[in-house]
């Protein structure tokens, strides 16, 4: 044997049987299985394919069974419903996604090829109707001229009305290629958090070697591989590696790896995206064997170091029919030969511009396989080492060559040969049912660039590559991410060309050492790097289109996206239409926009782009690169944030009282309030004119116990609530209440609440729902940033206390008859506030009143609230007392005229819209927004002000409905002088009740104004006084 | 992203609320004659700059100190971490118990 041979005797191994026996029937309907490879021949699994019943091996992708069943035909093209067959052997893969699974475990757009095969795996192709072979939709193929890229911003446009009812619904119907879940996920995921001095991305011989290298000097290694397997390309390509196969190597490397107690590894997890400081997603795919097992784990890692070695693509070569079912990567043809014992051919050309894919050729000749030729676009003068082994095999080499057309169109048939420099002029017809073809190799630079990576045009060998000037920096401005092996492109000044084994290593090696010492990481003994033996290659010719004058009919069937049917033809008209900027020739042609983000299709696309706008092709650069590196599921991003847990729910002491009562929920902020309390089979609307009339009449409950409750103390505590108010709180008397606004320092209304006096040195300021966090954040904000040297202290105390609304002409009775502090109007008039016993329970008493009725808010300890809301509703049972809720708590207010925070304001709204010009100091120099209310805008008399509307039917007005004024503005739109802020029915007053904001409105009482509604009605309402009810306010002093 | 929190050490961004350019740190005095002219300024013209940006972080999830971080908004290169309250003693913002 020659010492080529004895390279080769490693791709030998992995494949049984001789020439005449490699298609016999030996593997029960696996007609294209010629051998073994890494799969398990005694562990046969079943499976169904669009429901037929196919047999596969365990260690088997879906995409190496569906080729060992020749299952050729896998999908339909998104926009052409062309057919298509599986191009590639690993995450690249364009073609053959499948809807899998079923109910609760269905999902769509699933990769074959990255899909580990498992007893029962039902999967089915996607975008086609009625049937993968016969589709309807192959229709858009033949009307295709009329289809080009960008076609839908000329042809969806006129005429107009025909959008919504035609255009509309067709677009939704075509869009997408798989089905939309129709049931909640059933799995389980998970989140993990990992931290490590280095974070290697990619098994392959160089990220094992890189492994080696930091786990021997001692630091933490977190070794991801994304396949199913360690050793990447290096076991299938060949070579010798210390005198041994490259198996053997890996095999070493994998033992000593596991034998470290500093190195973690992990295969069939991806390395999804690097972000800012060392972060770095990894997506982990578990063993679905395994029962209530996450199907999905998503690694959160925080890295010191990132090194990369995520190998390179292959791309393929563009000429016409190069999309047909048997057209592959030459590299994923050897990959299932070996890897996975399948063929699906008898006969294969190759077709190629440089020396690596003559490797499949020559995997294929050993396994007894027919190779009519290899077409090489190149012409050189003389052989290179791997084409005069492929000639001594037999094996035909065309030069200067080129495929003009593939024959064949749901599988190949064989190919028609031209010369690459001319225009297509066939030379001869091959028959073959696989055309392998290659391009050449892109490094995968995906993790370099996430976070800023740059990237540099090798001309040689045709492909961009790390830029190691511009690496991604991380929080202390030093480089984080190394790439390294293929990853990192080839390495100048070696005598080797091309991606070679041992620059592989080399520069794994030495790339290793750097990040350690850049760590601090000592090594004491230097790594050898391995001896490789390996072929001499001679350099690709770089190739963009084949041949090279191929006409306008050839170009139209030359594809270079084959999920999204971009062609070469669609390109050339993008750069035709003007779009030059690579980010917008993507976008208009969905070149790379797919599920395979443009893994297979961007680097021709862009070299097809440059020539059309005669720029070199680093002028024209690269898109956007951006995590994840392949799709990720929903599943892993939520982790375990779903349901009931997706976010924490807070509740008040009371709330399993109101959920057995009756409540019916409303979301404030993370709480839960009742909106109303339903009884004996109300309707909500019953249920609050219930809750109103009750209080009015008798006397409710109200758990006010979310509202924001700040303690403000210190010696400075008046002087900041002077400027954090629009009020004088300083003189604001212990024992007293006063209602505050708050404004931010635009002058806007932001929050309000009453504040009580405690003591000399302390207030209580309560706040909205809302409001608590952000007020105490604000409060914080100023007394850090601005007052740091005020002596004022902060403390939010809203879990603390539930708060009790005891509201109604009977309230103070209830009050009476737990018994304790005095509760007369005497003892505790309105606006003032005090501490005591009520029922044996301690409490603060505040008299304090948002419905205008008597009213005291009561706060107790938050452990006793439950038992003093008993309490409460026991004594006052006869007296009629009840809960309600949120919404009968506004019509109450509303009937008074008194604002809510996020009704009648909006970000925009000022105090002295409201007519709450009382509230505004006019002693204070200086407080948070008086500045923003001096500004010409807000001292406008035409700005609209607060009203009450009051329909004329006594129908309830439409909220965020507009008054609309007579003619149209300057932009062509109606006039408007008014918009309602509140709305509701009353049953106090037995109508509906509004407030609006209305220009010059306290101006024009009694004025109808005209509401048009959504519905197509004109409503009308006068203008009256806001304070539907009690206008004196004599209720709320009794 | 990790900000490293002068008492607390490393912390990762999520612990944080961020709320803006740090020159809010530098009010007005309500006092001066162009008073409403600065304080627009000051509440709405923001430089936005591509390079370095001290900006106001506030630790809700933590100590809920504010704090002053100079950071670089093209490479997210961190260069310093203060509490508010020191960089605005160091700017003079101090004006006694009196006022």
């Amino acid at each position: 044997m020659t010492q080529v041979d004895q390279i080769n005797s490693g791709a030998m191994a992995f494949v049984s049987g001789d020439a005449a026996n490699t298609k016999q029937n030996s593997f029960d309907g696996q007609k294209n299985r010629v051998g073994t490879g890494l799969v398990n021949p005694n562990q046969k699994l079943s499976f169904t394919f669009n429901s037929k019943t196919m047999a596969g091996f365990a260690g088997d992708t879906l995409a190496s069974a569906l080729l060992a069943n020749d299952q050729m035909l896998v999908g339909r093209s998104f926009k052409y419903h062309r057919p298509r067959g599986i191009v590639a052997s690993g995450a690249e893969e364009p073609n053959a996604l499948m809807n899998m699974g079923s109910a609760a475990r269905f999902e769509p757009n699933q990769r074959a090829t990255t899909t580990v095969l498992f007893e029962g795996l039902k999967a089915e192709s996607q975008n086609h109707w009625p049937s993968l072979e016969y589709d309807v939709g192959a229709i858009n193929s033949a009307l295709s001229k009329f289809l080009p890229a960008g076609f839908y911003y000329k042809m969806f446009i006129h005429p107009r009305p025909l959008w919504k009812h035609v255009y509309e619904p067709f677009i939704r119907q075509s869009a997408g290629l798989g089905k939309a879940p129709q049931q909640p996920d059933a799995d389980t995921y998970e989140h993990f958090y990992a931290f490590c001095d280095v974070l290697i991305v990619g098994g392959g011989v160089a990220g094992l070697q890189a492994a080696h290298v930091a786990g021997k000097a001692g630091a933490k290694v977190l070794l991801l591989e994304q396949a199913a397997h360690w050793g990447g390309r290096a076991p299938v390509d060949g070579g010798e590696l210390d005198g041994a196969s490259p198996q053997a190597f890996v095999d070493r490397m994998v033992a000593e790896l596991s034998g470290m107690p500093n190195v973690t590894m992990r295969l069939h997890c991806m390395g999804a995206g690097v972000y800012d400081h060392g972060y770095v997603l990894g997506y982990e795919q578990l063993d679905q064997a395994v029962r209530g097992a996450p199907r999905h784990r998503l690694w959160r890692i925080r890295a010191a170091e990132v090194i990369t070695a995520t190998g390179a693509i292959e791309r393929p070569l563009s000429f016409a029919g190069n999309d047909v079912p048997g057209v592959m990567l030459a590299s994923a043809v050897r990959d299932y030969l070996i890897n996975y014992g399948v063929c699906s051919a008898d006969r294969t050309v190759v077709v190629t511009n440089n020396d690596d894919a003559y490797r499949t050729a020559i995997a294929l000749k050993n396994a007894g396989l027919s190779v009519p030729a290899i077409i090489d676009a190149r012409v050189l003068p003389g052989d290179s080492a791997l084409m005069a082994e492929a000639k001594e095999m037999g094996i035909r080499v065309l030069m200067g060559q080129a495929v003009a057309k593939v024959l064949g169109s749901k599988r190949v048939r064989g190919i028609e040969v031209c010369a690459q420099a001319g225009e297509g002029a066939v030379l001869e017809q091959i028959r073959c049912e696989c055309v392998a073809m290659s391009g050449g190799w892109s490094p995968v630079v995906h993790l370099w660039s996430h976070c800023g990576g740059k990237l540099v045009w090798n001309k040689d060998y045709a492909l961009f590559q790390p830029d190691l000037e511009n690496p991604p920096t991380g929080a202390d401005g030093l480089p984080f991410v190394t790439a390294v092996g293929c990853a990192a492109g080839p390495i100048t000044g070696t005598d080797f060309e091309g991606l070679s084994l041992f620059d592989t290593l080399r520069g794994a090696v030495e790339a290793t050492i750097s990040v350690c010492e850049r760590q601090g990481i000592r090594l004491r003994d230097m790594p050898k790097v391995p001896t490789v033996v390996e072929y001499d290659e001679e350099p690709l010719h770089p190739i963009w289109l084949m041949p090279q004058g191929a006409g306008p009919k050839l170009r139209q069937k030359t594809w270079l996206d084959y999920q999204n049917d971009v062609k070469v033809s669609d390109v050339q008209l993008a750069a035709q239409e003007g779009f030059e900027s690579v980010e917008h020739a993507k976008r208009y042609t969905t070149l790379g926009m797919a599920t395979d983000q443009g893994k297979l299709s961007n680097i021709n696309g862009l070299a097809v782009l440059a020539k059309a706008l005669k720029e070199d092709i680093p002028q024209v650069g690269t898109t956007t690169f951006r995590p994840p590196y392949t799709p990720i599921s929903m599943g892993a991003i939520g982790g375990e944030a779903r349901g009931e847990v997706f976010q924490p729910i807070r509740r008040t002491p009371m709330h399993g009282w109101h959920e057995k009562n009756g409540a019916e929920w409303e979301p404030v902020g993370h709480w839960r309030r009742p909106y109303a309390f339903r009884q004996n089979g109300e309707n909500t609307h019953d249920a609050v004119m219930r809750e109103v009339r009750n209080t009015r009449a008798n006397v409710g409950l109200l758990d006010a116990s979310t509202l924001g409750k700040l303690i403000v103390r210190g010696p400075d505590a008046g002087k900041f609530l002077d400027m954090m108010y629009t009020n004088m709180m300083s003189t604001l008397k212990p024992g007293k209440c006063r209602y505050g606004l708050m404004c931010s320092e635009n002058g806007f209304l932001m929050d309000d609440g009453v504040v009580a006096r405690i003591s000399d040195d302390t207030w209580l300021c309560h706040t909205t729902t809302g409001g608590a966090e952000r007020i105490h954040q604000h409060m914080e904000e100023w007394l850090q940033t601005e007052w740091w040297d005020w002596r004022v202290y902060v403390a939010n105390v809203t879990e603390q206390y539930a708060q009790i609304a005891v509201v109604g002409p009977k309230a103070r009775e209830v009050l009476q008859r737990l018994g304790g502090m005095d509760v007369s109007n005497e003892a505790l008039g309105f606006m003032e506030w005090a501490d005591g016993t009520l029922g044996g329970f301690e409490c603060r008493v505040y008299r304090i009143s948002f419905s205008g009725e008597l009213s005291y808010e009561i706060a107790v300890r938050a452990g006793q609230g439950q038992a003093f809301w008993d309490a409460l509703m026991q004594v006052g049972a006869d007296l009629g007392i009840m809960p309600y809720g949120t919404e009968a708590l506004h019509i109450m207010r509303a009937e008074k005229g008194f604002i809510m925070i996020g009704d009648e304001t909006d970000g925009t709204v000022i105090p002295q819209d409201l007519g709450l010009h009382w509230a505004i100091s006019k002693k204070k120099d200086d407080f948070i927004g008086k500045r923003g209310q001096e500004r010409s805008h807000m001292t406008d008399p035409d700005r609209w002000q607060l009203v009450g509307l009051a329909t004329l039917d006594g129908s309830v007005l439409p909220d965020g409905a507009y008054a609309v004024g007579s003619g149209t503005n300057a932009n062509g739109q109606r006039v408007t002088q008014g918009r309602v802020t509140s709305t509701y029915h009353s049953p106090t007053l037995g109508c509906g009740i509004a407030m609006g904001l209305v220009h010059k409105g306290p101006d024009r009482m009694g004025e109808v104004l005209s509401f048009p509604g959504t519905d197509g009605a004109i409503y009308k309402a006068k203008i009256v006084s806001p304070v539907f009810y009690d206008p004196d306010g004599a209720k709320q002093n009794v | 992203m990790i900000i490293e929190h002068p008492l607390l050490g490393p912390r990762d961004a999520a612990e944080f609320v961020y709320l803006g350019d740090a020159s809010l740190l530098d009010r007005p005095d309500w006092q001066a004659e162009d008073a409403a002219e600065r304080f627009y300024e000051y509440g709405y013209l923001r430089d936005n700059p591509a390079g370095q940006h001290q900006e106001l972080w506030y630790h809700e999830q933590g100590d809920r100190s504010w704090l002053v971080v100079t950071r670089n908004t093209v490479s997210h290169e961190i260069t310093k971490v203060e509490l508010a309250r020191d960089v605005a003693r160091e700017r003079g913002r101090a004006r006694g118990r009196d006022t």
